[in-house]
């Protein structure tokens, strides 16, 4: 019983410093987006003509007060959803995004009643 | 000269490889229990030609013979002697014959070391692997052979991409070939189970060590070429979720699944049909890999000089190995009476099980889903490292947990996992957690919970390692070590500083806590590049630290290329890495800074995780 | 159920298969053709004689109107230029350029010894115009309509088949 209460104290604590965190940041967003120009790197690793255009017209945009998702509409509308590197959940996406779920669930579920049957078994 | 050596030795190891399964057939035939002398001989007769026909690449490299094509393409008379012969496997045709090399070599040592096994199932193996082995033969013979020369003798080789030219990248790819092309034996020995009936207990105590082998290399070839893409690419990160990368991490999954259920095979005579997919999919995915490697049908940093014709015989040569497999597990399957039992070792190595298929089908489809979308919707889209991390992250927390947990359980006996100890790591866990924020003073809700989950596997393991009720050493120390891998990496990615301007030479900068001087600028002329090493003072304003760091722009001449080379800075505690590249039409530098904390202790808990295999291998090795 | 199964598997792989011989025979490069048949709203661009700005307004009464983007520095864009002299002489299009991070007199320099094409001037001195028009790399030329909506993109410098191309569609007017 004692743990218990040790335990949800720290995780109390432990939420409330951490939620009060949310900020937008500029190098996640240079992180999630493409360099067009070169192999497999995103702008935040490059230091091409494009990256460094792109790095400014980021910065401007969130001067402008966008939020990241407007950014990441703004830059795809232009270039197609290739200059992102984390997809947008949309239907052509869904199962990208969904699939790994439900091959965790199911796999749970297997997992479950093979050891469940062998409960009763024995 | 070389060309026709060459060839003609390739040409033998057709014959040889068709010989072998000629007399393998036979010898099924007789019913005793003796493998034909011949078989035995002519199998090492094909690992030695095949070797020496290696040689013969490696020695035209060598003396830079450019009346071959692969020679005159990949190499240059000036390169160091070391990156001539490492040029060898550095490109298509090269690599395949080290792909042959391995699975002739897996071939014979898997022949000769399993002799206390039936001779069916021995035969049986022999004859898959040799398919597969002419499969590949096939393939260098008669799209991609490196003996093809060029008319008239060029002077001088096209030289070798400098990028390639690193040490790091020299041995990474025999490494992860022996890990992956490895799990060709246990592809063949899994077939082989199924048809000769031969299985459980005898058949998981044949592959174990072989499993464990292609592990050990895998694992290793994966640190090797992050190590490469660390140091070299110039980038600051050591994984960034590529296709190329993913295609030597898809195996890996299915390695270290299968690692456990073998487990569970040995021990209990459960899930022998899961072992034998587990067997058959890490080749699969092997050959997979390859197929989209070379094709080109991928976007990456990695991309061989690409040509669709590879790409095909490479994709008939899949589809017939997964219609051999799908047809012979459909034919030969029944369903088990399994004995799992909730909270034994069975169900925790089950788990395992789950989770690795969780990792591998989320990877497995954030590569092939652009692919797949490109193909059938022509839309084209990137998933990349942001995708990875928020899918994946997330239940590896969960994961961790289990792994501490799963290993204290018996095997079939129920018995309670003491609570309180567990709740008691738990609570240090979190303490650790906080002295951690509080001295980076830096947080995020997943990076606490990543940090807090692998804190709890390392105390356990440590715990366990203390109490030596099992001394089960190996396994303790996988588990530990991937816990600190995880720890280091978590810390590593969310206290990573990074700094990112523009500088001229005499200028000074202050950002933050630190200030940044260009110093000086030199050029030199190296025997074959031109190199401007700039010179760069660090200073931590408040520690008083201070660092000189010297990063390098070089010039290439054959082939023309522009390449960066970081400086970095290694010591226990972090790494400091700067990169400097021009600015065209500028006489600005743009500096990009990254102070990365414990970094080298992730190269260390890695090469700790595969230690821990060998551990098991030599374990295995004494106890048969 | 084993059936159901055995035919799912099959299905799957052979789609598996199947898939990756399609894309075989795909080329996996880059394009921005996502950016054609969409409406170019809000144009706006410095002029490059003075401080005053070019907006879709200027462009109205043109029937069709070709946004290069280029420069003195850009060696392709020197191939490209002839081609670009000959089209300013189409009586349907009026091309405007966009000078893409480069140095005033550099620029002149380069109008004065290879002509000039331009109906517009613009210029984009650290390159943030270029990304609303989707560019990553020049020479590039975008062909809109009245409306300004994107019938065309050419990424790289203008060839005679380009150039042909562009032709055949504002003639047909």
């Amino acid at each position: 019983m004692k743990f218990k209460i040790i335990l949800t104290i720290l995780l109390v604590n432990f939420y409330s410093c951490v939620l009060s965190d949310e900020i937008i940041n500029e190098n996640k967003i240079h992180k999630n987006l493409r360099c067009l120009v070169c192999q497999g790197q995103s702008i935040s690793d490059s230091n091409s003509d494009f990256a460094i255009t792109l790095k400014i017209v980021v910065k401007d945009l969130i001067e402008q007060g966008k939020t990241e998702d407007e950014i990441y509409n703004f830059l795809s509308e232009k270039y197609g959803d290739w200059i992102l590197y984390k997809p947008k959940l949309n239907v052509v996406n869904f199962l990208l995004w969904f699939l790994p779920y439900f091959v965790l669930l199911l796999g749970g579920l297997i997992v479950f009643f093979i050891v469940r049957k062998n409960v009763k078994k024995t | 000269m070389l060309s026709n050596i060459g060839n003609s030795l390739l040409f033998l190891n057709v014959i040889i490889s068709l010989l072998i399964i000629y007399y393998s057939y036979n010898c099924l035939k007789i019913s005793n229990n003796l493998i034909f002398k011949k078989i035995y001989n002519l199998s090492l007769f094909q690992s030695t030609s095949i070797l020496i026909c290696f040689f013969t690449l490696i020695s035209a490299f060598l003396i830079s013979d450019f009346s071959l094509i692969n020679v005159y393409q990949n190499s240059h008379s000036l390169k160091p002697v070391f990156y001539k012969i490492s040029g060898t496997w550095g490109n298509h045709e090269g690599s395949l014959l080290l792909w042959v090399i391995i699975l002739t070599i897996f071939s014979f040592l898997f022949l000769i070391s399993n002799n206390k096994h039936p001779k069916d199932y021995r035969l049986y193996t022999l004859i898959i692997q040799n398919l597969l082995i002419l499969g590949f033969l096939f393939f260098i013979l008669f799209n991609s052979n490196p003996f093809g020369i060029v008319n008239p003798v060029p002077k001088e080789g096209l030289g070798l991409n400098p990028i390639l030219q690193d040490p790091a990248l020299a041995i990474h790819p025999p490494l992860l070939y022996v890990g992956f092309v490895g799990s060709s034996i246990y592809f063949s020995a899994a077939m082989a189970s199924m048809i000769s009936n031969y299985n459980d207990k005898p058949f998981a105590k044949s592959i174990k060590s072989w499993v464990l082998i292609s592990w050990v290399f895998q694992t290793l070839g994966i640190l090797v070429g992050s190590i490469w893409a660390y140091y070299e690419l110039g980038w600051g990160g050591f994984w960034f979720w590529d296709p190329v990368e993913n295609a030597s991490l898809l195996p890996w999954f299915a390695m270290t699944a299968l690692l456990h259920s073998l487990l569970v095979l040995e021990k209990r005579k459960a899930l022998y049909f899961w072992t034998i997919i587990l067997c058959l999919l890490t080749f699969t995915l092997s050959v997979t890999g390859t197929f989209l490697v070379r094709s080109g049908i991928l976007n990456s940093v990695h991309t061989f000089a690409n040509d669709p014709t590879r790409g095909i015989y490479i994709l008939i040569f899949l589809s017939i190995m997964i219609s051999a497999s799908v047809y012979l597990l459909f034919t030969k399957y029944k369903p088990e009476k399994s004995h799992v039992s909730a909270n034994s070792k069975e169900t925790f190595v089950l788990i395992n099980n789950w989770f690795m298929m969780f990792y591998l089908l989320t990877v497995l489809l954030g590569t092939l889903y652009p692919i797949f979308l490109d193909a059938l919707l022509k839309s084209k889209i990137s998933v990349g490292p942001p995708f990875y991390n928020s899918v994946i992250i997330p239940v590896v927390v969960v994961f961790l947990v289990f792994m501490a947990v799963g290993p204290q359980a018996k095997w079939i006996k129920n018995r309670f996992i003491n609570l309180k100890q567990l709740l008691a790591i738990l609570v240090g866990a979190i303490i650790i957690n906080f002295a951690i924020i509080y001295f980076f003073k830096s947080y995020s809700v997943i990076s606490n919970l990543i940090i807090i989950s692998s804190l709890f596997l390392i105390i356990s393991s440590l715990f366990d390692f203390l109490k030596k009720s099992e001394t089960n050493l190996s396994r303790i120390l996988s588990h530990l070590s991937f816990g600190f891998l995880i720890f280091f990496i978590g810390l590593n990615h969310n206290f990573s500083i990074e700094k990112d301007f523009n500088l001229k030479l005499g200028e000074t900068k202050i950002i933050d806590n630190y200030k940044f001087v260009l110093k000086d600028l030199e050029l030199y002329n190296q025997s074959n590049y031109k190199t401007i090493i700039g010179k760069l003072q660090v200073r931590n304003v408040i520690t008083n630290e201070e660092r000189i760091l010297k990063p390098e722009i070089r010039i290439y001449e054959n082939p023309q290329t522009l390449t960066y080379e970081a400086s970095i800075l290694t010591n226990f505690f972090k790494d400091h890495y700067l990169t400097m590249s021009n600015i065209d039409r500028s006489e600005y530098y743009n500096i990009k800074f990254q102070e990365k904390p414990l970094m080298i202790w992730i190269w260390i808990s890695t090469i700790a995780l595969s230690f821990g295999g060998f551990l098991s291998l030599f374990r295995n090795a004494k106890n048969n | 159920m084993q059936k159901i199964i055995k035919i799912t598997t099959s299905i799957f792989f052979i789609f598996i298969l199947v898939v990756f011989y399609i894309s075989l025979n795909n080329t996996s490069d880059y394009d921005t053709e996502n950016l054609v048949g969409i409406k170019l709203e809000k144009i706006k661009l410095e002029s490059f004689e003075n401080k005053k700005y070019l907006t879709n307004e200027n462009l109205k009464k043109n029937n069709f109107t070709l946004i290069n983007f280029w420069a003195s520095w850009c060696a392709p864009c020197r191939v490209e230029h002839p081609f670009l002299m000959e089209l300013s002489q189409e009586k349907n299009l009026k091309i405007l350029g966009v000078n893409f991070k480069d140095k005033r007199n550099n620029a002149l320099n380069f109008l004065d010894n290879l002509g000039n094409p331009y109906h517009y001037l613009a210029k984009d001195d650290q390159g943030k115009q270029s990304i609303g028009f989707g560019i990553y790399g020049i020479p590039e030329s975008i062909l809109i309509d009245k409306d300004f909506i994107v019938i065309k993109k050419f990424v790289g410098p203008l060839n005679l088949e380009d150039l042909n191309e562009i032709k055949k569609i504002t003639n047909l007017l």
